[in-house]
């Protein structure tokens, strides 16, 4: 018996194979992030807490630099930092430049044609391009592009359980990092088990599958993955009391600075007050 | 918490929602250095017999001992006894993404030590000693959700090592594995046996129980316990077994394939 019909088959709804898709993306970008954060580079190497207050401190020096080329100047050592850590360049360019339109879009394109100032281009339809608005636009993709690469870069090089735990630094309660911790965790577990519903849907899927039929089966396995997520809970909450726990937590807090980190995290205190008093 | 059993339970029956029943009229004694194999086909009630002996749930009827003293939601609310308790008594989840909750393989090994307030560094030495035990040093940083069905079932056993209970609760703890895991498993099993500690291990598969039970106990698909004895009387008993679904006949004979 062949397999293959002669008969086409009606063009099916592209909801559950969009579903999927995002699904493995996220699952597969989650496994690249953790497999760059386990590589051998300067980033990697260096205590999680100083890379938080390292973000936190740049970040802000990018926020109050009021100068063109200072910012420039904090691009290019995110970029730099991210080629010593053993980031792919292409990668790190892509992940930031293809995310800023949707953060700045925006606000960048009004910016260019509403501004008052000295006319630098004229546009048919009457709209102007003035000297000032692309100062607001280029000030804007700068400011917004060089804080993404360094958000990036924190997350890029250091595992997510340990970014949390590197969070009681700015003292986040312990409550709340395992909560954020867990939290991660089992988005990651039911992913999967979604990923497992949409595949066995899809092998018993013959033939055309209308819009209304493709959105009552997504309403169908939300809802089951919520019931499912509603059980893990609870049992995970006796899992807990079973191992001692009452409402309060302890955690081991495993970081030890070495010298290392102690000058790295000077460095990039003097490039941020360094960019903050060139950038007044 | 003194006492020549470890866990005296007398006739309870348990009912989720109060309406469907989990176990009926159950009687069992569970004596130190034990190896207590309970026998069922799934849905008998084992899972929900291993969460009462741990005081995660309590009985809709009847009364639970525990080293002498009434295991009682009461009893529990009192920080002396559950702590206490929860130091000396230990459950291994069936399912092992519910028992893996942390972030990261070291922090799960360390949380029921560090929740039962032992001081750190003494934390910190038990960690390295359960994860060189089932050699998962190298896992440390790694978070759960990325390791496989053997490595899981490793480190949900650290996690209870590095607190070194006295009675080990293990629900189904070779489900999923493979037949190197689950062998493995089985001398992990014995060594805690050879140890001293008791053991209770809910479980269908009889292979398992046949190697760590020193007696087993058979439950029936009506939630009710059937037979305990010791491993010989219990698994040569074809009808018993077969009965509680526990053994099967085939009634077609296999057929070569043309």
């Amino acid at each position: 018996m062949s397999l293959a019909s002669s008969k086409a088959l009606p063009k099916r709804s592209h909801v559950l194979e969009d579903t999927l898709h995002g699904i493995s993306e996220t699952l597969e970008r989650g496994l690249f992030a953790e497999e760059i954060s386990l590589r051998r580079g300067l980033l990697q190497g260096l205590d999680a807490r100083v890379k938080v207050l390292a973000t936190l401190a740049l970040l802000v020096g990018v926020s109050l630099s009021r100068n063109l080329w200072v910012i420039l100047g904090l691009y290019t050592l995110a970029f730099g930092l991210a080629l010593a850590s053993a980031i792919p360049a292409d990668f790190f360019i892509r992940r930031v430049w293809l995310a800023l339109p949707f953060f700045t879009g925006a606000l960048i394109l009004p910016a260019l044609f509403i501004t008052p100032g000295p006319v630098l281009l004229h546009l048919p339809l009457g709209l102007v391009i003035t000297q000032t608005g692309l100062n607001s636009a280029l000030f804007l993709l700068l400011r917004v592009s060089t804080s993404l690469s360094l958000a990036l870069l924190l997350i890029l090089t250091t595992p997510w359980n340990t970014i949390l735990s590197a969070l009681g630094v700015l003292r986040v309660p312990d409550v709340f990092i395992l909560i954020l911790g867990m939290t991660y965790r089992y988005i990651f577990l039911l992913l999967h088990t979604a990923n497992d519903m949409f595949l066995s849907r899809k092998s018993r899927s013959v033939g055309a599958l209308s819009n209304a039929n493709a959105r009552r089966i997504l309403a169908s396995i939300s809802a089951t993955l919520l019931g499912k997520s509603l059980n893990l809970s609870s049992e995970v909450y006796l899992a807990m009391q079973s191992r001692g726990f009452r409402n309060t937590i302890v955690t081991l807090k495993p970081f030890r600075m070495q010298r290392r980190d102690w000058l790295w995290l000077f460095i990039f205190l003097a490039v941020t007050g360094l960019a903050i008093f060139l950038g007044r | 918490m003194t006492n020549d059993l470890v866990f005296d339970i007398r006739d309870i029956s348990y009912a989720y929602d109060g309406k469907q029943a989990a176990l009926e009229n159950v009687s069992l004694t569970v004596r130190p250095g034990e190896s207590l194999v309970i026998l069922g086909a799934n849905g008998c009630g084992k899972s929900t017999l291993l969460k009462l002996l741990d005081g995660l749930y309590f009985p809709t009827s009847g009364t639970i001992q525990a080293f002498g003293d009434p295991l009682t939601e009461a009893a529990l609310r009192r920080d002396d006894f559950n702590f206490a308790f929860r130091r000396r008594v230990g459950l291994v989840f069936q399912d092992t993404d519910v028992q893996l909750f942390s972030a990261s393989v070291m922090d799960e090994v360390a949380f029921a030590p560090l929740q039962l307030g032992i001081g750190r560094e003494e934390v910190l030495l038990r960690v390295e000693q359960a994860m060189q035990a089932l050699r998962i040093e190298k896992l440390r940083d790694r978070p759960p959700h990325r390791l496989s069905g053997g490595e899981k079932r490793r480190v949900a056993l650290a996690s209870l090592l590095s607190l070194d209970p006295q009675v080990w609760l293990l629900d189904e703890p070779t489900s999923g594995l493979d037949p190197r895991s689950q062998s493995w498993l089985v001398e992990f099993i014995l060594k805690l046996r050879s140890e001293g500690r008791t053991i209770v291990t809910a479980t269908h598969d009889l292979g398992v129980a046949k190697e760590i039970a020193s007696a087993i106990s058979v439950f029936d698909e009506s939630h009710h316990l059937v037979a305990s004895g010791a491993p010989g009387e219990i698994l040569g008993d074809h009808d018993l077994l077969h009965r509680c679904n526990l053994s099967h006949f085939h009634v077609q004979e296999a057929q070569p394939v043309r």
